[in-house]
């Protein structure tokens, strides 16, 4: 870990002023993501902004019906929010699918939203990485990549976004509230936030440089039941092989986003659109473009025969 | 005291202590955190500063440079100790790979340089402004591939790993119904909840290690020849230990770094070895193919039997032999039993909890359940009727107590083996497909030379010294028991001190010899200060009774305190009678599983291990001690593996992250059972260990499980659901 100084910010814009203006300047929250890669400088910022005393700690009704949830409220009290429980449940069952209760009492909303990736060679600093050291090569290509992305992914990077509670975010279509350097606010799309690696996956969301996310916005319930299903190799503690979100309706119409398996929460609408039909039409569509290599293709049959559990406890 | 025949009834057959259910009495310092553990000895040395330990980048090559000229400038920085500027360490017996110096580099990771500073950031900071550039070689990095070019391996005695009895091909070619199969376990990793840790402190030529090590004596020896300084001038302490699981058998880089980062600081330095690095830089359990052929009579009488196990090492190294537990489970004439190694440039295989069994059982006893379905029996009866009655092949080797069958029964009886469906993937309970499968277990059953100081003191109560080590398995209890009982004291007045090479040189904790070995060497010192007590009172200490804090003989009585303050030495000896025995440890293991129908996720639902370890000193230890190993067992049949990248030559998933352990949700439930039984072959107290046992079979069990609950048969360890699904019905 190398030094760095410490500021903590007054209000969101100040601290969006704050890391725009400073070289190599990072926001800190919860920091159970950050300080794990400063430690092992996979992350080296020379200056944080803490953001964890501008408020935004609240959940808070919308006038259409939705909820607006602070950037700062922690995971554990997300998924133990009564509207949430009641009527975004794939939300508390994905955030309590990640991590431990520990992590989950630190961890914040807008954080939580930009985890980084686990992939062993961005943790590793000797090994070439274009996420970690642009233009140094992937070493996960042809290497050790049970874990990794099976679709989304590029010649550059075949990581995954990491995370559980995002998956959730995806299938609600929630928005993400930010506030830039010049003080002006934008909302971002779910849908929008995670770009694909493309030939910069250095580069790994939307947000501008010292842009912050300021609360997460989900738009009103959309009934039906709430499915999270996350298939892992120990029974808790550990990422997802394959994530499954679902909110499946009495008709068999509904959304699905798939986790574990894209630089981004993988939802496609004209899969979603093939709910109906059964897991197999909607994997080989959500699919249809996958590249994965020989040690994680199975995660599409895996990703099927999870929709498929899905969809037979949905109607049961 | 020379133990030269089998014991015959002594005060342990009566025993008061030994024997009962004892809560830990080191188990209130582990309760509040007031262990001290090796790396938070603040007390122990003034002046403390940190070390971190920089590991190679490259697998195996050469360093072409290291320039250290930021580092040494950065904050707080008192000295830098690079491979590039100091001669390789001298080696010792136990270590294989070379743990420090010169430029050759020999695996990933290992030690190139340590950073010493005033704090542990700064320690770390400036480790990263090190720019090393290395010149990489190619290397041997993958089993299969260099299998071909193995050479037969030779165990722990220096024997060779080749033994033939018979005829196998000619019986195998002849026998009616036959298996011919091959498994892999991967690469595993010990993954102790405590790092490898040490503070070194030197005065003058004098050096003291703090340090969290399994075996005292073979560190102090180790260091001195890594050193180049006599062993008298060495301290090794290490009184309380995270778990080692045979990671901590051997001086590992933290003792090596901290005592070199320390001579070079002028000041006592302390290293915790970072997490990424323990994977690489230390030692691993190599990855094992097995070949077992079985051939039967149509009855399933065994006539033909071969366990063949090829593993890698660095150069020159012992490998994973992972047959012996073949040599002795089943009968049948014709045996073919071969250990092959194949020089790879990993990182140094060496023990871990169980070496060589623990994967050995995954392969054997699947062989046998395939088997019994093929011959269509019962997999407990198709052992049975292979049960042998002496040494297969050996018929003059006697077992020195054997209870297999008794605890396969038992732990049928107990398990409801009744319910099992012979016929696999029939059993259903809504999403999951269930089943239930068995395996037998062995393990050896040693013992070493262990020597104890015992004093009486002069308040009647009892203190004991050994540098025997307590790694969690509840060594500082069963030794104040053993006292207790000798002494004829509650053992509440007995205190336990270990770990110091300062004490009376003990068997240490490995093999799972400790328990056997240093309940022995206390009862000898304990006989001899029985006989100074009973002198300093006038009595004969052979004679006389110890109990309730007084000696006694014939209607003569005083209390301990009349002798005064006492001590006496012992050391217990194992003679050549033992020879003609062998001395094994046994179990049944049962498990059932339920296996998602959709994703292929293999849940353990309950597991059963009935164990026949002669007597058991502390069955609520020995219990926490089968269960741990059961723990590992799962975790060794269902997720554990170190990811062999070849072209780079190294251990991918380094950290706790990557390399998954079992956590509490994956073990919902277990049960222990001991059998009564007692072994006189092997120590006065009749006694054996059990850490290790617990890992012989229950993988082999969860597997056998799997199997019946899905039909698919996974022979490639670990059995992840990616390997399942492939042989699943589509849903």
């Amino acid at each position: 870990m190398r030094s760095f100084t410490y500021e903590r910010a007054a209000t969101p814009a100040d601290a969006a002023k704050a890391v725009a203006e400073t070289k190599n300047a990072k926001f800190i929250a919860g920091g159970t993501n950050l300080l794990d890669l400063m430690k092992l400088e996979i992350e080296a910022p020379t200056h944080l902004v803490d953001v964890t005393r501008l408020g935004l700690d609240a959940v808070e009704d919308t006038e259409d019906g939705g909820l607006r949830i602070g950037a700062l409220v922690s995971n554990t009290a997300l998924s133990a929010h009564p509207r949430v429980r009641t009527d975004y449940a794939v939300l508390t069952r994905a955030i309590q699918a990640g991590a431990s209760g520990q992590l989950r009492n630190k961890a914040t909303t807008g954080g939580n939203m930009l985890q980084r990736t686990r992939c062993p060679y961005f943790y590793d600093t000797n090994m070439p990485c274009n996420k970690r050291a642009p233009g140094s090569g992937c070493a996960a290509i042809g290497g050790f990549s049970r874990s990794l992305g099976v679709i989304g992914t590029s010649d550059a990077c075949i990581a995954t976004y990491p995370g559980d509670m995002a998956v959730a975010m995806r299938v609600l279509d929630a928005v993400v509230e930010t506030v830039k350097p010049d003080g002006t606010t934008r909302a971002i799309p779910a849908a929008d936030l995670h770009r694909l690696w493309g030939d910069t996956p250095h580069i790994e969301t939307a947000l501008e440089p010292g842009e912050l996310i300021t609360h997460v916005t989900l738009p009103k319930p959309l009934g039906g039941k709430h499915f999270y299903a996350k298939v892992r190799d120990r029974r808790s503690y550990a990422f997802a092989l394959v994530s499954v979100a679902a909110v499946i309706q009495p008709d068999g119409t509904g959304r699905v986003a798939f986790g574990g398996v894209a630089p981004r929460p993988w939802r496609v609408a004209e899969a979603d659109a093939l709910l109906p039909q059964g897991a197999k039409a909607v994997v080989d569509r959500a699919f249809a473009d996958a590249r994965p290599t020989s040690d994680n293709s199975f995660k599409i049959p895996l990703a099927q025969r999870t929709l498929a559990g899905v969809l037979a406890d949905a109607k049961a | 005291m020379e133990f030269n025949a089998p014991a015959g009834q002594n005060l342990f057959d009566k025993a008061k202590v030994v024997g009962k259910p004892t809560r830990r009495i080191d188990g209130p310092l582990k309760t509040t955190g007031t262990a001290p553990y090796a790396y938070e000895r603040h007390d122990v040395a003034a002046n403390q500063a940190y070390g971190w330990v920089v590991g190679a980048g490259i697998a195996k090559g050469r360093i072409q440079s290291m320039d250290l000229g930021e580092a040494r400038a950065a904050p707080g920085v008192i000295a830098i100790v690079a491979a590039t500027e100091h001669k390789p360490v001298g080696s010792s017996n136990f270590n294989y790979a070379p743990l420090f110096g010169g430029r050759d580099v020999t695996h990933y990771h290992q030690a190139i340089a340590v950073v010493v500073a005033e704090t542990f950031e700064q320690a770390r900071a400036a480790a990263g402004l090190i720019r090393t550039r290395y010149d990489r070689a190619d290397g041997a990095y993958d089993l299969a591939e260099h299998k071909s070019a193995s050479v037969i391996g030779k165990g722990y005695s220096g024997e060779t790993l080749d033994e033939a009895h018979g005829d196998f091909d000619g019986a195998f070619a002849a026998a009616p119904v036959t298996l011919d199969q091959i498994y892999t376990t991967p690469d595993e990793s010990h993954a102790m909840m405590e790092p490898m840790a040490t503070i070194a402190a030197w005065e003058g030529d004098r050096l003291t290690v703090w340090t969290s090590n399994q075996m005292i004596d073979w560190g102090k020896q180790s260091l001195a020849s890594i050193l180049g300084i006599p062993a008298e001038n060495i301290r090794v302490d290490s009184p309380y230990i995270g778990g080692g699981f045979g990671g901590k058998l051997f001086v590992r880089s933290d003792a090596v770094m901290a005592a070199l980062g320390a001579k070079a600081a002028g000041r006592p330095v302390k290293i915790a070895l970072q997490r990424p690095l323990i994977a690489n830089n230390t030692t691993h359990r190599p990855a094992t193919i097995q070949r077992v052929r079985i051939g039967t009579d149509k009855a399933g009488r065994i006539s033909a039997i071969a366990h063949e196990c090829w593993s890698g090492n660095i150069d020159g190294a012992n490998g994973e032999d992972g047959t012996q537990q073949t040599k002795r489970l089943y009968a049948g004439d014709n045996r073919a039993i071969r250990s092959y190694v194949a020089n790879l440039d990993l990182p140094e295989g060496n023990a871990m909890r169980a070496p060589g069994e623990a994967v050995g059982h995954l392969a054997l006893e699947v062989a046998m359940d395939e088997m019994a379905e093929k011959l269509g029996l019962d997999p407990i009866e198709f052992r049975v009727l292979n049960e042998p009655e002496a040494m297969p092949g050996d018929p003059a080797t006697k077992f020195s107590e054997r209870h297999l069958v008794r605890c396969m029964r038992e732990g049928a009886e107990r398990f409801g083996w009744a319910k099992r469906q012979a016929k696999p993937g029939q059993a259903r309970d809504g999403r999951w497909l269930t089943g239930i499968g068995m395996a037998a277990g062995y393990r050896g059953g040693p013992t070493m030379k262990s020597g104890a100081r015992v004093r009486l003191e002069a308040d009647g109560s009892v203190t004991v010294e050994t540098d025997m080590t307590d790694i969690g398995t509840g060594s500082y209890t069963i030794i104040a028991q053993t006292a207790a009982e000798c002494m004829g004291v509650p053992i509440e007045r007995v205190a336990v001190k270990l770990g110091d090479s300062r004490y009376p040189v003990s068997a240490g904790s490995g093999g799972q010899w400790g328990a056997a070995s240093s309940t022995a060497g206390v009862y000898a010192a304990c006989v001899n200060l029985r006989r100074k007590i009973a002198e300093a009172v006038g009595m004969d200490g052979d004679a006389a009774t110890f109990a309730d804090g007084t000696i006694a003989q014939g209607d003569r009585s005083a209390p301990l305190t009349d002798a005064g303050a006492l001590s006496a030495e012992g050391e217990i000896s194992f003679g050549d009678f033992k020879q003609g025995y062998d001395i094994g440890t046994y179990a049944a293991h049962f498990c059932e599983v339920a296996v998602d129908a959709y994703t292929g996720e293999p849940h353990i639902r309950r597991m059963l291990s009935v164990c026949d370890a002669g007597r058991i000193l502390n069955p609520l230890s020995a219990r926490s001690q089968v269960i741990g190993a059961m723990t590992m067992a799962a975790g060794s049949a269902l997720m554990e593996e170190l990811a062999v990248d070849p072209r780079f030559g190294f251990f991918a998933n380094h950290d706790l992250a990557g390399y998954e352990v079992p956590v509490h949700a994956d073990i919902p439930h277990q049960e222990v059972v001991f059998l009564d039984t007692l072994d006189p072959v092997i120590s006065p107290l009749k006694a054996k260990g059990v850490g290790e046992l617990g890992i012989c079979g229950p993988g082999a069990a969860i597997a056998n499980a799997i199997y019946n609950a899905t039909g698919v048969r996974v022979r490639k360890y670990p059995i992840t659901l990616d390997k399942l699904i492939e042989g699943m019905p589509t849903v």
